[in-house]
């Protein structure tokens, strides 16, 4: 099956998709979840160990407090109730990436339930509730082309902090699923809990995908779509997969529940297991463990600490700056890029609309240009804020133009000098002198009078013609906007 | 018949003996009891060097609370470079990387192990006779079982080759190995002693627990061991008491003692009553008061125990896989093979046996029958042991129905087996304290008869104290 439907797109529209996600996070923890090995990324394979972690006879789980602390923040950035008494559970099977043969995790009563997101659908605001998050172990790696014999295991990521986000499914839509994850992404790294980074695995997803007739209230048999590893991944996937029901039902077929495995090669889904051969995972309370306790002192302190979220940001940067929803929403996206506009908005000497645009402007465009091509953090950007706050004023003041705005910019990526010392030595001073202006059109159009009688004639798209005349004769140092205001008088004053 | 602790520390400290004689002395008495099967491992080379380094100590007076006791462990608590087998083949060739929170203190004071005993397999079985190295003897009659699953730590005890041994209790493990051999097991409270190196049969049951030849030394032992771990989430935070102090003049005058109408079952032993009696006459003439009391879920103990037992030890010996460690299958191909063919090869009948049905009543479909009705009886025991000692000091009861019995007797039937447990697991399933001491013996075969005091919650010291005072009364 093709990544296209063969299906008319009129048959489509009469099937409601609905989804939900299950997104595992990372956390940004040194230790791991029931453990104090490190948890580092990138050392030597089985090396961020320790007995604890390889399922060494006699040793026991410890809960690592930041794991309860950041679900916590995390339930209540989404809008979670949090239960201030919940349970650990043992989910049982067999892996050889599994060491002690279960996962620690939650299962009845999960520390956080009841909560929502809202994503921002070409302008409408959209809720989708959470139904749970909950806390648990992340499993070692397993790893088939290094040996030609055998599959190797590498324990390093074994018992990392993760959580586990379950959306009802309010989902509708690929586009839906894709900007709920966006939106989690955006949650997770605002609050500084995970990396978000799904191609690393930082961020997974997995959705279950069912299809009714519009109208029809009971669900559809679901499929279960697993191995999503970047997000335009989950748009495509939960794209085929619809598409693969509808034309299964449109046949004459049935939707059989399965759990499937996302192809990014082939862009296609494949059967993984059935639902006869799923596990039973025997849950059951993890009796090593105490109930963990979240008490009203620790909820309000964390409550207290929760930094804005994107969401927020981006009415208040409409609200604040008067920037575009565009604007804001680019601007917001990460944590990090809204700080960076923040500081330089803050360090403009002059306050304005017009000038928090202007640096809305320059960011969007050269300084996120830069760190596309150079694969790079804003963090790490050599542009700090301030002195970007000064290449904003120096173009506002008109002082130079905004091609010169382009070679500034570059020159300040090679070196650490101001904006107003480039364009000084670069002697890109833009003249805004009435009376030097003045001169240069007259010369102009006195060189051209069979333009000008055309002009005057009825020919005005010529006006370009002595706009770019008349730039030439000042090297391109005359302000543009003067040009044209004082080109605009002469011509139309006969 | 041997010294306590305290009296070999005075002849130490005075230079009488050292600790290099001492450790010397134990492993010859291992060796001529090897018959006996108590031993799975024995550390002659680090045991000497142990003593010579604590005989420096000694000399210079700098000597930790244990220097010299000698120390036997049943082969499930871990010891830093050493095996660990716990009774079974799948372990065949681990060594630890680590040692056991209990071991840990018992060296820091001195103590010095000096091997590994043999158990049931997985501390599964009540008779030491499920163990993949061979059953141990009794050491009054070899055809007779010492107990299980700790008969190895028992016998080490009972034959005087160690001071004291740790074994570990789940149902009455300990308990009932001592009763067997006539020596003092202890079962403390649920989280007073650290589990962190103990490998886990039922977590949520499972306590390290002491043996030793008199009640002195039991204390001396537990208070060492005891107190909270971070490494063990449910140890207990609570101050540890000073168990030996005062055991000298303990009594019992003035005491509330409750005996339990429902342990007076079929088929008990008339030496097993017939020493309950002789203990109640004697508390009664020390001024304490002796009422009957009611525990009324007493008959869903076993089948309780068992279900709860099972299930825990499905999960925990999952990670006996044949993935990273121990025994795999040589005949194996597949991942799939790996697990099945590495754990039929691995575990034995009986440890096969329970991980069945412990994956059965936790699986989909059966978990709310089984499991969840175990954990809801579970608390019913639990709360039947509270409000018991809300109006006695103390519970006197028998360790078990009758003496040691005979090798083979009930190795073709499980449930006379875990009936054996009978008056020890409600114990560990309402986490309260017990120790079981020696009080008399079978007239006709000389077999040891235990009794036990079971003691609320944290009641060591009290319980201690009693069984302090039974065991002076009884030699007198």
């Amino acid at each position: 099956m093709s990544e296209t439907s063969i299906i008319d797109s009129a048959i489509l529209e009469t099937y409601e998709p609905v989804i939900g996600l299950e997104v595992h996070a990372q956390l940004l923890t040194q230790a791991k979840a029931f453990s104090r090995a490190a948890t580092e990324f990138g050392p030597t394979p089985n090396t961020n160990t320790d007995p604890v972690v390889l399922g060494h006879p006699g040793t026991l789980p410890t809960v690592n407090r930041l794991l309860v602390e950041h679900t916590v923040r995390m339930g209540l950035a989404t809008n979670c109730r949090i239960r201030p008494r919940s349970r650990f559970s043992r989910k049982n099977y067999f892996y050889p990436d599994l060491p002690k043969g279960y996962q620690i995790s939650q299962y009845d009563d999960p520390i956080c339930h009841d909560g929502w997101v809202e994503i921002d659908l070409d302008g409408e605001v959209k809720r989708i509730r959470i139904n749970r998050i909950h806390m648990e172990e992340d499993t070692g790696k397993m790893i088939h082309d290094l040996d030609i014999d055998n599959t190797l295991v590498d324990l390093n990521r074994a018992g990392a902090c993760l959580i586990e986000i379950v959306s009802e499914p309010d989902i509708h839509s690929s586009r839906e699923a894709y900007l709920y994850l966006m939106q989690i992404k955006s949650i997770v790294t605002y609050l500084g809990i995970c990396s978000g980074n799904m191609e690393e695995g930082a961020l997974r997803c997995d959705a279950n995908i069912s299809v009714r007739k519009r109208g029809a209230e009971k669900f559809g048999t679901r499929t279960e779509v697993k191995n999503m590893n970047s997000f335009r991944n989950v748009e495509r996937a939960i794209e085929h997969e619809i598409a693969r029901q509808i034309e299964l039902l449109e046949s004459g077929g049935q939707v059989v529940q399965q759990t499937r495995m996302w192809d990014a090669a082939s862009r296609t889904t494949r059967t993984m297991r059935s639902k006869e051969s799923a596990h039973d995972y025997r849950y059951f309370p993890e009796p090593d463990l105490l109930a963990v306790i979240v008490t009203d002192e620790m909820m309000q302190a964390a409550q207290a600490a929760l930094p804005e979220l994107a969401i927020a940001r981006r009415r208040r940067f409409v609200e604040e700056y008067g920037l575009p929803a565009y604007d804001a929403g680019v601007l917001t996206e990460t944590r990090d890029l809204g700080d960076y506009f923040e500081a330089a908005a803050g360090a403009l000497k002059q306050k304005s609309t017009e000038r928090f645009k202007l640096v809305s402007n320059i960011i969007m465009t050269e300084v996120l240009r830069v760190l596309t091509e150079s694969k790079m953090e804003i963090a790490a950007f050599e542009i700090r804020p301030e002195r970007l706050a000064g290449l904003v004023e120096l173009f506002a003041s008109d002082a130079i133009s905004s091609k010169n705005v382009k070679d500034i910019f570059g020159a300040m990526l090679e070196s650490d000098r101001s904006a107003e010392e480039i364009s000084a030595e670069k002697g890109f001073v833009q003249i805004s002198d009435n009376g030097f202006i003045e001169d240069a059109v007259q010369q102009v159009l006195a060189a051209n009078a069979r333009q000008l009688d055309a002009y005057r004639g009825g020919k005005t798209n010529l006006f370009g013609f002595f706009v770019g005349e008349t730039m030439k004769l000042t090297r391109g140092k005359a302000n543009p906007k003067l040009v044209n205001e004082i080109l605009r008088a002469k011509l139309d004053e006969a | 018949m041997t010294e306590t602790y305290n009296d070999l520390r005075k002849r130490l400290d005075q230079g009488e003996t050292t600790c290099s004689h001492i450790v010397a002395g134990a492993l010859e008495r291992a060796g001529a009891t090897k018959d006996l099967n108590a031993f799975l491992a024995l550390f002659n080379e680090r045991a000497a060097a142990r003593a010579e380094e604590i005989d420096r100590r000694v000399q210079s007076g700098t000597a930790g609370r244990l220097a010299g006791m000698t120390i036997a462990l049943k082969d499930n608590i871990a010891v830093r470079d050493e095996q660990l087998t716990c009774g079974s083949r799948i372990l065949t060739g681990f060594t630890s990387l680590y040692s056991a929170t209990a071991v840990a203190r018992l060296e820091a004071a001195d103590a010095i192990v000096i091997g590994k005993t043999n158990m049931d397999e997985f501390a599964m079985g009540s008779s030491n006779e499920s163990s993949y190295f061979g059953p141990a003897h009794h050491p009054m009659d070899r055809e007779r079982v010492p107990g299980g699953s700790s008969g190895g730590s028992g016998i080490a005890v009972a034959t005087a080759v160690t001071q004291a041994s740790l074994g570990s209790e789940t149902g009455g493990s300990v308990r009932q190995p001592a009763a067997f051999l006539g020596i003092v097991g202890v079962k403390p409270t649920y989280g007073r002693v650290s589990r962190y190196g103990l490998v886990a049969f039922a977590s949520s049951l499972d306590q390290i627990s002491p043996f030793a030849r008199c009640v002195a030394d039991a204390a001396l032992v537990l208070e060492t061991i005891a107190g909270s771990d971070p490494n063990d989430a449910t140890s207990s935070t609570r101050p540890v008491q000073n168990y030996a102090d005062g055991l000298d003049t303990a009594d019992v005058h003035g005491k509330r003692i409750g005996i339990p109408s429902e342990y007076n079952i079929d088929g008990m032993h008339d030496s097993v009553v017939g020493a309950l009696n002789e203990m109640r006459r004697r508390l009664v003439e020390a001024g304490a008061e002796v009422v009957e009391i009611s525990l009324p879920h007493t008959k869903y103990t076993i089948p309780c125990y068992y279900v709860i037992a099972t299930a825990e030890a499905s999960s925990n010996l999952a990670r006996f896989d044949g993935a990273r460690y121990g025994y795999r299958s040589p005949n194996a191909t597949t991942v799939e093979e790996m697990y099945e063919m590495s754990r039929s090869e691995g575990f034995g009948e009986e440890v096969k046996r329970r991980i069945m049905l412990g994956t059965f009543v936790l699986s989909s479909g059966y978990y709310d029958a089984y499991y969840r009705k175990a954990q809801q009886v579970r608390r019913l025991i639990h709360d039947d042991m509270t409000s018991a000692f809300a109006n006695v000091d103390l519970i006197l009861a028998p360790t078990t129905p009758t003496p040691a019995f005979k090798l083979g007797e009930k190795a073709g039937d499980p449930i006379a087996m875990y009936l054996s447990d009978i008056f020890t697991a409600a114990t560990n399933l309402a986490g309260v304290p017990a120790i079981s001491f020696p009080a008399g013996c079978d007239a006709t075969t000389g077999l040891p008869i235990g009794l036990q005091f079971i003691a609320p919650h944290f009641g060591e010291a009290e319980m201690f104290a009693a069984a302090a005072w039974a065991e002076r009364t009884l030699k007198a």
